[in-house]
């Protein structure tokens, strides 16, 4: 692949997004070319170590904020037609609240999960005080000459904290599974915004 | 190495290669290299953020016929490379602690 050839399909790719990032992107990638031919290397050499074109548009996708993405695809819109105003203030009782529906949807998705890590770390934190009750309960039998209650509640205690140990691996695996998540379908939406207009 | 030790320690790099003169892309590559390996895109990441947030300065200038940006260290990213010094003397002696009890056992 020559300079000309990569720099068009980096802009083929980044199509969509906005026009300022697409192009100082785009120049970036240019004079790093022409910096390393004039060290010598040949243009598919100095071209090639660039690395795939996906690896950095995912890499620009991660930089730019999704406010921006946003109100970039609102002003390429451009004015609306007569029709489509009348039609969406006609149809606005429908569309509003259609809306508002899939917002809450999706919101409600995301408070699920992560209702289900902090269920996890509530169950965590119980343990850890459970395991802490029983162990005093169990020093107050021994202190009172009951000995096999003690022993009972003792071993109860560590079984609770045995369980807490366990757990609490579980609980951080979690949470970072979720960030991860988050930044995913955040990483999914984002290149939404790109034109898929080199595909069609 | 963790990541966001790691995305710390690229950011003074990058300040660092640029302190005692103005560099463009290649260079900053180039003069980090025996030290940190950093990809072009990495690099754009990392120049972008330093300049969002003040500690640098892009202008272009004319090299053989085309255009160079040039990134300059402000005064910010300066004070960024110090903070860095003073922090990692703590480290440092963190470090030497951790090899001594390793050494006692």
């Amino acid at each position: 692949m020559n300079k000309e050839q990569f720099l068009s399909e980096l802009r083929n790719a980044l199509a969509g997004l906005p026009q300022e990032d697409v192009e100082e992107r785009v120049a970036f990638y240019g004079e790093m070319i022409d910096d390393r031919m004039e060290e010598g290397l040949s243009e598919a050499e100095a071209v090639n170590g660039l690395g795939p074109v996906d690896e950095i548009v995912s890499q620009t996708l991660a930089g730019i904020p999704i406010s921006r993405l946003v109100k970039e695809e609102m002003s390429k819109k451009g004015s609306l037609k007569a029709w489509e105003i009348v039609l969406l203030v006609i149809g606005f009782p429908l569309w509003f609240p259609l809306l508002i529906a899939a917002a809450a949807i999706v919101f409600s998705l995301y408070i699920t999960l992560w209702s289900l890590v902090l269920a996890l770390w509530a169950i965590e934190l119980a343990l850890w005080v459970s395991a802490g009750v029983l162990l005093a309960e169990a020093l107050l039998n021994f202190v009172k000459g009951l000995p096999f209650a003690g022993l009972a509640l003792l071993g109860a205690s560590l079984l609770s904290a045995g369980l807490s140990i366990f757990l609490f691996f579980g609980c951080v695996a979690a949470s970072k599974g979720m960030v991860k998540l988050a930044e995913k379908v955040l990483l999914w939406i984002k290149s939404r915004f790109i034109r898929k207009e080199n595909g069609k | 190495m963790d990541i966001q030790l790691k995305r710390g320690l690229l950011d003074v790099c990058v300040l660092a290669a640029i302190k005692n003169e103005d560099s463009y892309g290649y260079k900053i590559i180039k003069d980090l290299k025996p030290y940190i390996e950093l990809s072009e895109s990495t690099l754009y990441t990392i120049l972008k953020r330093l300049e969002t947030a003040k500690m640098l300065t892009v202008r272009s200038a004319e090299h053989e016929g085309r255009l160079r940006k040039y990134y300059r260290v402000t005064q910010a990213g300066l004070k960024r490379i110090e903070e860095f010094k003073t922090e990692w003397k703590e480290v440092i002696s963190v470090y030497q602690f951790v090899i001594k009890e390793d050494l006692h056992e």
